[in-house]
């Protein structure tokens, strides 16, 4: 069975709510097994999930039975859930409260590694899902035990979604151990969760880099937190600064702060910061997990031996999921990535062989942790309102550059709620004209330059 | 500026309102804008409206517009 659930101490807890209650692993197996019964094996599913006790037993009762589910936010934009369901057929529904219903709806044909299926962790609306296996989620969480030394001891909180690939993988690596997850709804900026963090004994947290930003400003230094152990950073390159503080809190408090990479594209973690050089290597994403290996390409494709010469970042490991799918046909399709994935970050290594990102091949920025892909936006604009456009700017920035200003507003309204991330991100820019070569192609740099 | 209309001008500045008829009833999470990233917008904001240093706890439990202003009120700003 996945992570082998069924060999914990089943009056263990498993997962803790913030109401109180305690699922032991007896009763994860019990309630999973009725949501086994009452879903096919190889059915595809959609899972609006919350972070509580009822969405956990969903998806452990679908993954056991051999379903795929597709995890979903409870609070996604109906318009972008019915292009989904409509995109992929899926044969169930769950509920944020656990409810199933069946949708009647021809099934396409699963691939039989299927395992599992999450969004790009874009919320641009692209139905663009990722293709995951049993197997590459048993290798990641196996590995991240591994180099974080996860026990049963552990009690993680949770700070992100669990349809959130990092957010998932903190799960997935605690069942393995047979550690206890604090399930909570709340953000680290409600009273509830604090309490809740105190009163249930949390020992480690992760964090996308806003979540930094947002527990500096919350004056986190002067938390007292007796039980909290490890602090872990992904989903985005953290500000150096930032690094900085949190590694020197943690050395003086004798804690763990472990910076680390990821896509989705390799389930979740490639890369980690060994907590012990946190501070001496501020800044760097670190070595790859174990069983994995990293190194860089040029242009050309051929490796660079050379550090401190820039390339992209190329990973290899039993993680490396089997693709992307965009329409119900791809979900038959082979494993296309054969565990090489070409990452499209732009890095460096140093003399020691630790990485640093310096940039990025595709044109996606990660706001508030989430992968907005400027392309795709542009695509919103276009079909929404007839207009020209063009996106750019830096992660948890976007500048949005229109030549029409009556719209400025609504343009700015509209990408604001298709992405469900907040308006204060998105920058409307109004110039003269969009910027193009002759081939019609836009001229980005020069577009950064007309908007300063 | 009365520091009520600061207070108030602050909400309808972070979270793009057109009016304030809501905003007397509103709470934490009650409007998309208003999640945790909202939050720390407003804060920011009455920081700089009333020039105050708030502390983590004050911050946390800002969690209404009516309980927000209690908290002002530690902060010696009179609404």
């Amino acid at each position: 069975m996945i992570f082998q659930l069924d060999e914990k101490d089943r009056s263990a807890p498993a997962a803790v709510s913030e109401s109180g209650s305690a699922l032991t692993y007896g009763a994860l197996l019990d309630a999973a097994g009725e949501v086994s019964d009452a879903v096919k094996s190889r059915s595809l599913v959609f899972i609006l999930a919350k972070n509580t006790i009822a969405s956990l037993c969903c998806y452990i009762g679908c993954i056991t039975k051999g379903a795929v589910p597709l995890l979903l936010d409870a609070g996604i934009d109906g318009k972008l859930l019915e292009n989904l369901i409509a995109a992929y057929h899926p044969s169930y529904l769950f509920s944020p409260e656990g409810r199933l219903s069946e949708t009647g709806l021809a099934p396409f044909a699963l691939h039989e590694d299927l395992g599992l299926l999450l969004t790009t962790s874009g919320s641009t609306g692209s139905p663009k899902l990722i293709r995951q296996t049993v197997s590459n989620m048993e290798a990641n969480a196996k590995s991240i035990a591994g180099y974080l030394g996860l026990t049963k001891d552990e009690r993680p909180i949770t700070t992100l979604p669990m349809n959130y690939t990092y957010g998932l993988s903190i799960l997935h690596s605690h069942l393995l151990v047979g550690a206890a997850i604090l399930l909570t709804e709340k953000s680290i900026l409600q009273k509830e969760f604090w309490q809740f963090f105190r009163e249930g004994e949390a020992t480690s947290f992760g964090g996308v880099p806003y979540t930094y930003e947002m527990l500096k400003k919350l004056r986190f230094f002067r938390m007292e937190l007796p039980s909290l152990r490890t602090m872990t950073q992904a989903g985005g390159k953290l500000p150096s600064e930032l690094h900085r503080e949190f590694a020197e809190y943690a050395a003086r408090t004798g804690r763990n702060f472990v910076v680390m990479y990821g896509q989705t594209e390799a389930t979740a973690r490639m890369s980690y910061l060994p907590p012990k050089r946190a501070l001496e290597k501020t800044g760097s994403m670190g070595i790859a997990i174990p069983g994995g290996k990293l190194s860089l390409i040029d242009a050309g494709g051929r490796e660079i031996a050379d550090a401190d010469t820039v390339g992209e970042l190329v990973y290899e490991g039993p993680n490396v999921t089997m693709g992307y799918a965009e329409s119900g046909a791809d979900l038959a399709k082979d494993d296309e990535w054969q565990g090489r994935l070409e990452t499209g970050d732009m890095a460096k290594k140093d003399q020691d062989g630790y990485y640093y990102i310096v940039g990025r091949k595709k044109r996606f920025l990660k706001i508030y942790g989430n992968r907005v892909n400027l392309d795709e936006v542009e695509q919103i604009i276009k079909n929404n309102f007839g207009l020209e456009c063009a996106c750019a700017g830096v992660d948890d920035h976007m500048n949005i550059f229109i030549t029409d200003e009556t719209f400025a507003d609504s343009v700015r309204k509209s990408v604001s709620e298709t992405t469900g991330i907040y308006f204060r991100a998105f920058e409307v820019r109004v110039i003269r004209e969009i910027p193009k070569n002759e081939a019609g192609k836009t001229l980005y740099k020069e577009l950064e330059e007309s908007g300063e | 500026m009365s520091n009520l209309e600061k207070y108030i001008e602050a909400f309808k500045t972070t979270f793009e309102l057109g009016d304030e008829s809501a905003l007397p009833a509103l709470k934490y999470q009650d409007i998309e804008a208003w999640d945790s990233v909202g939050h720390m917008a407003l804060i920011a904001e009455l920081e700089d409206a009333f020039d105050i240093m708030m502390d983590t706890d004050d911050i946390i439990d800002f969690s209404s517009f009516e309980i927000g202003k209690e908290i002002m009120a530690k902060y010696d700003v009179a609404l």
